[in-house]
């Protein structure tokens, strides 16, 4: 859809068939260049675009009659006769001002970890307040409390492990409540890191009997690692220990000798590294290039009491998701939230977390600017995948309409349109395939891949 | 020449805490071996692994950190970095307000419980059966009822301060020695007027213990309490810190914890001595 088409130039058509950011000519010449268009240069502009063109194309239905118009007069003095009679600065402005939030004032938690990268970033880059929010970012001291505290209404929304939404609407865990995904936060960004005693032992084969951290019962931690030890035919359930644990208590832990390794955030990995007590074993990206990790959810109630707050939150969180995927931006970000008053970490932690330059732990620098990535559209196949997992491993019993509940929690649709309205580009598919350990999941057929499985939970 | 045993106390005071301060400083110097690493690798690396630095900081470290604190206690940087001394101010907020409402309940009903047998008899299995419930447990359970993290905690700081209150002005009353109430009885003084005026009195050393160990008990849990729901207070302080891997403002706010504990207790210490009365 050519939404933001120039309705002043005489060689564009007016009509639907330039590419969905408006930018490009044809779809075609969009797909050659990069994934995302370059955005408008402000908000303003962009929102001018819409109105001109929506005036444009009612004054001129037939498109030959407008480029012959343009044509004969030159777009400036085209804008200029339109602009006397139809004020089109006044109705730049009605649109832009998409429906005034019900409440203001609104309290976002967040767990300190780079994941939370766009939640907290939003704040002191000004991503909330361009949106018309004034957001208060609630540092919060644990997954259990974060739930509670959003499913209490202390929140209106939070930074929540990506499989957590679908497990509080699931009644997992907690009550059931209906919670609901805008964006996801970031993908990637989490690793493997062994104590500094197992740096020989790099075959997941050997690893018999050890000890292991996890953030979360409901987490992609535990999901990619005990997907990561079954592929090497280690039972997570009985040939190693999972525990939950806090991050911080995971390098404690670490250095005392009572884990053996944790699957946990990178900027935990990297702190572990920092601190001379462990070594990065491999990034979660290794085992799942683009997984999911944490995401921004908010309770179905919520977005129905506040439709247009909800409708501005996930407009800044998608912004500042955009602006985090930037290589460029990542060292400005580092120093963002690197504060006490956000992550509360060391900066050179979060600048190698951030721009995927960092210390193996073994003396190497090894450098992968995808470490840690940011992309907020919420696949509902990721849901999918997440949902076979869960009953891989015996959190759900029973049967599932995999589609029902993804379709559910994960807001493909209403993100996409709230992305293509910023000028974005959102996938037209709220499903695809990936592989995850070189294994190929399709979301259709969600049985066959759970049943593919040799290690599981009998359930 | 012979010196004041407080004089005499004070000197092995001082020399006990040089020797500790002086141990901690020696065992926490840097003596791990550094291991060879190019300077590129170096650079994304922290003290610990680059110059063998201990993980635990030495008392030099605490010393520099405590002043940076103490000279600006009341900074706030946002809803979560505050100064020192706002997050004091936090936690005593809320121990003095889960107190004060303890303090209302269990001093009447333990006066109650004092006078009556009945009441003290019917009630006594439920106290027996409250009182030794850890506050932490009741967390969750306040949390999920209460459903405002803020009032949880002044919540659990009320019901874990109730009982040795309640208890020791039960007791209290009930020890109140029966010549005195006698002599009060054949006065013809009414009872309320015998409560307020021979009981009270009588009572109240007992009842002051009873408040000074709840206060104590108030200042644990608080700590324990904000680091498990978090936002504000010393305790929140400490777990903030800790997220942070951050020993040194680990042991200040142990530090500081410490001292405000004496005082909150030397203060009931104070008034339990105003009260009490040679026999």
């Amino acid at each position: 859809m050519s939404t933001f088409d120039d309705p002043f130039d005489a060689d564009r058509a007016l009509s639907r068939s330039g590419c969905v950011c408006g930018q490009h000519r044809s779809a075609a010449e969009h797909e050659t260049l990069a994934l995302r268009c370059e955005p408008v240069e402000s908000e303003q502009k962009r929102y001018e675009g819409v109105v001109a063109s929506a005036v444009v194309r009612a004054m001129f239905p037939r498109d030959a009659a407008r480029r012959a118009f343009l044509k004969s007069v030159g777009a400036a003095t085209a804008l200029a006769a339109i602009s006397q009679f139809f004020p089109l600065k006044t109705a730049t402005e009605a649109f832009a001002e998409a429906g005034t939030p019900e409440k203001k004032d609104l309290k976002v938690g967040f767990i300190p970890i780079t994941c939370a990268t766009p939640i907290i970033m939003a704040a002191p880059l000004g991503f909330y307040a361009k949106y018309g929010l004034n957001v208060e970012v609630v540092k919060t001291a644990g997954w259990a409390v974060i739930r509670d505290k959003t499913i209490n209404k202390e929140y209106d929304a939070s930074h929540m492990l990506a499989p957590m939404p679908i497990a509080i609407s699931l009644g997992l865990g907690a009550t059931a409540i209906p919670f609901a995904v805008p964006a996801i936060e970031n993908i990637n960004g989490q690793g493997i890191v062994l104590a500094m005693k197992h740096k020989d032992k790099r075959d997941p084969r050997d690893w018999k009997g050890m000890k292991f951290a996890i953030p979360f019962d409901y987490s992609m931690h535990n999901y990619l690692l005990r997907y990561y030890l079954a592929e090497h035919g280690l039972d997570p359930d009985t040939d190693v220990q999972l525990r939950s644990v806090p991050p911080p208590e995971m390098v404690a832990n670490l250095r005392a000798d009572n884990i053996d390794g944790f699957l946990a955030p990178d900027n935990i990995c990297q702190r572990a590294i920092f601190d001379g007590v462990g070594f990065m074993h491999l990034l979660s990206k290794e085992i799942w290039d683009g997984h999911p990790c944490c995401s921004f959810a908010a309770s179905r109630e919520f977005i129905t009491t506040s439709p247009n707050s909800f409708a501005a939150l996930t407009r800044a969180i998608v912004d500042a998701t955009a602006y985090a995927s930037k290589a460029e931006n990542r060292k400005q970000i580092a120093e963002a939230i690197a504060p006490a008053n956000y992550i509360n970490a060391p900066v050179t932690v979060l600048e190698q977390v951030l721009t995927g330059t960092y210390a193996d732990g073994l003396g190497g620098v090894k450098t992968d600017a995808r470490r840690v990535d940011f992309d907020p559209f919420p696949w509902q196949s990721f849901a999918v995948w997440m949902l076979t997992q869960m009953k891989r491993w015996g959190q759900i019993k029973g049967d599932v309409d995999y589609k029902a509940v993804a379709e559910q929690v994960y807001l493909a649709t209403d993100t996409r349109k709230v992305m293509a309205e910023m000028g974005l580009t959102p996938p037209q598919a709220s499903y695809k395939s990936f592989s995850v350990m070189g294994k190929t999941f399709d979301p259709a057929t969600p049985d066959d891949y759970l049943a593919s499985f040799k290690i599981r939970k009998a359930s | 020449m012979t010196f004041s045993l407080r004089f005499r106390a004070a000197i092995v005071s001082i020399a006990l805490f040089v020797a500790f301060i002086g141990i901690w400083h020696i065992a926490t110097r840097g003596t791990a071996t550094v291991a060879t690493m190019t300077p590129e690798y170096a650079k994304l690396m922290g003290l610990t692994a680059t110059q063998g630095k201990s993980a635990m900081p030495g008392p030099l470290d605490v010393g520099a950190k405590l002043w940076e604190h103490l000279k600006r206690p009341f900074y706030d940087n946002g809803p979560n970095d505050k100064g020192l001394g706002i997050q004091l101010g936090y936690s005593i907020a809320r121990v003095g307000l889960g107190y004060f409402l303890a303090v209302i309940v269990a001093i009447p009903l333990g006066f109650l419980i004092g006078m009556s047998p009945l009441i003290n008899k019917a009630l006594d299995p439920f106290i027996q059966v409250l009182k030794p419930i850890s506050p932490l447990a009741w967390m969750p359970l306040a949390l999920y009822t209460i459903k405002d993290s803020s009032i949880s905690a002044i919540f659990v700081i009320f019901i874990c301060s109730v009982w040795p209150m309640l208890l020791n002005t039960a007791f209290g009353v009930a020890a109140v020695r029966k010549e005195w109430i006698n002599v009060a009885r054949t006065l013809e003084v009414g009872t309320v007027r015998r409560a307020f005026t021979v009981i009270l009195p009588a009572a109240a050393p007992t009842i002051l213990t009873g408040m000074r160990i709840s206060i104590g008990i108030a200042w644990l849990v608080i700590v324990a309490a904000e680091m498990l729901v978090g936002g504000t207070g010393i305790g929140y302080f400490v777990w903030n810190e800790w997220n942070n891997l951050s020993i040194t403002n680990v042991i200040i706010a142990i530090l500081l914890i410490g001292i405000v504990g004496m005082l909150l207790d030397q203060i009931l210490a104070r008034f339990t001595r105003m009260v009490t009365f040679p026999e």
